[in-house]
């Protein structure tokens, strides 16, 4: 991969794409709270607020807000609030917040599924429930993290709409589209977003040494592709050595994203 | 001027009725009722529409039938994502479910605590609950913006059973924790509230090494008040405990094996609350 070799540097690895990639989703978003759910999304806030995005809120998994930006998996130096369960769910419908979820299922318009699998009054496969999902998708922006592209995933219809896409939210009404945005769903192969004229999914970016027809392969539904795929940006090498020696030193991401 | 309203474990389940509904405190793997939850499974009460942000509580009162209706946003054990009972009595169609999102869950119990029919919120539109759930209504705003939104329903529980940390025999509850979950809304929800916790102290202890506001359940609202040492096992009760994580990779091995549940049962859940808290001992004396 497009190493920084002049400085003896390791290349990065697809799992520090991912990273850098997850990072970008909360790039400009001010003094608000980056809601990661997974482990290379809480890598990714982590490094966009030590880097271009030192504004950001980020919790310690519970129910405090961190002072400082600690190692995974380390607790906080200082702590410079409080969000219990209750306030967390409060600050989401102020919009001062950006979740970037997981998804079993998400579709074509941004459906995303977290409930369960097969039909809803008898599920073949019990998943978590709905969770949040529908307050999140309807009040702040909520992106999606993928660690496996698989068409399983990326299907044509999701079995229940937990997080609200494009054109149900449109279809429910302006209560419903008011505050709702779904910027981006990353993967490991790539970076998504919905930036077409009818808000279905596009590509917008490969992650380096993936093919196009990787992608469109372990897709489920047709994908806009424009004309020229920009590759993934390459992270720099300040991020890298905060990624490996103060944010992820005992390589977690490695775990989600295999290197 | 205050009433004494202590209790034992077994004579607070001994208040409630088959048919109830329930609500039951905590979050997922967090300061969960457990002892009062294993009292309910010693008890003969079933058929019950619980109402819970969803953890091993209602994977245990599921294994054992017990619920008829589950109002829930998930079922989880926070550091294993799925809780075993909970999908697995899904997957066989063991009980009615009304999914409500977390905040609309909020809202319902808000309601329920004020007296109000519904909470005006801006979540469900657009998503499949509202085809799963065909009892919510919208409602709109009777001002110039004119917005249409979901009127969440108020939760309101016949009875509410809840886990904190200190409690003093009137029923004033205490939490040492980060968080208080939604127990006060619990209690205040329901027409009668059960508080176990990790110690009964003097009413004049209470605010000895501790702030005014960890003092999150005020006695009108709770009913009966049990003392329940480590009673929230194997869920977390921080400060006083963490989430017994062996134990609960013990217990996932054992759901999701119907032949090694009898087993676990049989070992942990066949006695009282003493005999439950000397297995989980034992247990910990063998992996040591």
């Amino acid at each position: 991969m497009s190493g920084t070799g002049t400085t003896g540097i390791a290349a990065a690895s697809r799992s520090e794409y991912c990273v850098v990639a997850c990072a970008e989703a909360w790039r400009g978003a001010g003094e608000i709270l980056a809601a990661p759910m997974g482990t290379v999304p809480a890598i990714g806030a982590r490094l966009a607020r030590l880097t271009f995005s030192p504004g950001l809120l980020l919790t310690d998994g519970e129910a405090m807000l961190m002072g400082d930006t600690p190692a995974m998996g380390t607790g906080p130096g200082s702590v410079e609030g409080w969000l219990p369960f209750r306030q967390h769910l409060t600050l989401t419908a102020t919009g001062r917040r950006h979740v970037m979820m997981g998804a079993s299922q998400i579709d074509r318009h941004g459906n995303q599924n977290i409930s369960c699998i097969g039909d809803w009054a008898r599920p073949a496969r019990q998943l978590l429930g709905v969770r949040g999902a529908p307050v999140n998708t309807l009040n702040n922006p909520t992106s999606y993290w993928i660690p496996k592209h698989s068409a399983r995933v990326f299907v044509e219809h999701v079995d229940m709409v937990s997080g609200v896409g494009y054109e149900r939210a449109a279809a429910a009404g302006p209560s419903a589209t008011r505050y709702h945005r779904v910027p981006e769903v990353i993967s490991d192969l790539g970076v998504f977003d919905f930036e077409t004229p009818d808000r279905t999914m596009r590509l917008r970016s490969l992650h380096p040494e993936v093919s196009l027809e990787q992608v469109t392969g372990a897709t489920g539904f047709a994908l806009t592709i424009p004309a020229e795929v920009p590759l993934t940006r390459e992270p720099t090498e300040a991020e890298l050595r905060l990624i490996r020696e103060v944010i992820d030193p005992n390589r977690l991401r490695e775990r989600e994203v295999p290197a | 001027m205050t009433q004494d309203k202590t209790m034992t474990a077994d004579e607070a389940v001994g208040r409630l009725e088959s048919g109830m509904t329930l609500g039951i405190g905590g979050w997922g793997s967090r300061r969960k009722p457990m002892a009062l939850v294993r009292a309910l499974l010693r008890s003969d009460v079933t058929d019950l529409t619980v109402v819970s942000y969803g953890g091993p509580d209602v994977g245990l009162l599921a294994a054992a039938g017990r619920i008829r209706k589950l109002v829930t946003a998930f079922g989880t054990l926070d550091s294993i994502p799925l809780e075993p009972h909970f999908t697995a009595a899904r997957q066989r169609g063991a009980f009615e479910m009304a999914e409500l999102d977390e905040a609309m869950m909020m809202w319902g119990l808000t309601a329920g605590a004020q007296r109000l029919p519904f909470m005006p919120v801006r979540a469900g539109l657009g998503s499949d609950l509202m085809r799963v759930n065909p009892a919510l209504r919208t409602v709109t705003s009777p001002y110039d913006d004119g917005e249409v939104l979901v009127a969440a329903p108020a939760l309101r529980l016949d009875a509410a059973l809840v886990h904190l940390n200190r409690a003093d025999a009137q029923g004033n509850g205490q939490y040492l924790g980060p968080d208080p979950y939604f127990d006060d809304l619990f209690c205040e929800a329901a027409d009668q509230a059960y508080v176990s916790c990790e110690r009964i102290v003097e009413t004049a202890d209470l605010l000895k090494e501790h702030g005014p506001q960890t003092l999150l359940v005020k006695r009108p609202f709770v009913a009966g008040v049990v003392e329940a040492p480590n009673g929230a096992h194997f869920t977390s009760c921080v400060p006083d405990h963490d989430r017994d994580e062996s134990f609960q990779r013990a217990y996932v091995r054992a759901a999701r094996d119907p032949g090694a549940w009898p087993a676990f049962v049989e070992r942990f859940l066949s006695g009282d609350e003493a005999a439950y808290q000397a297995a989980v001992t034992a247990f910990h004396q063998e992996e040591a």
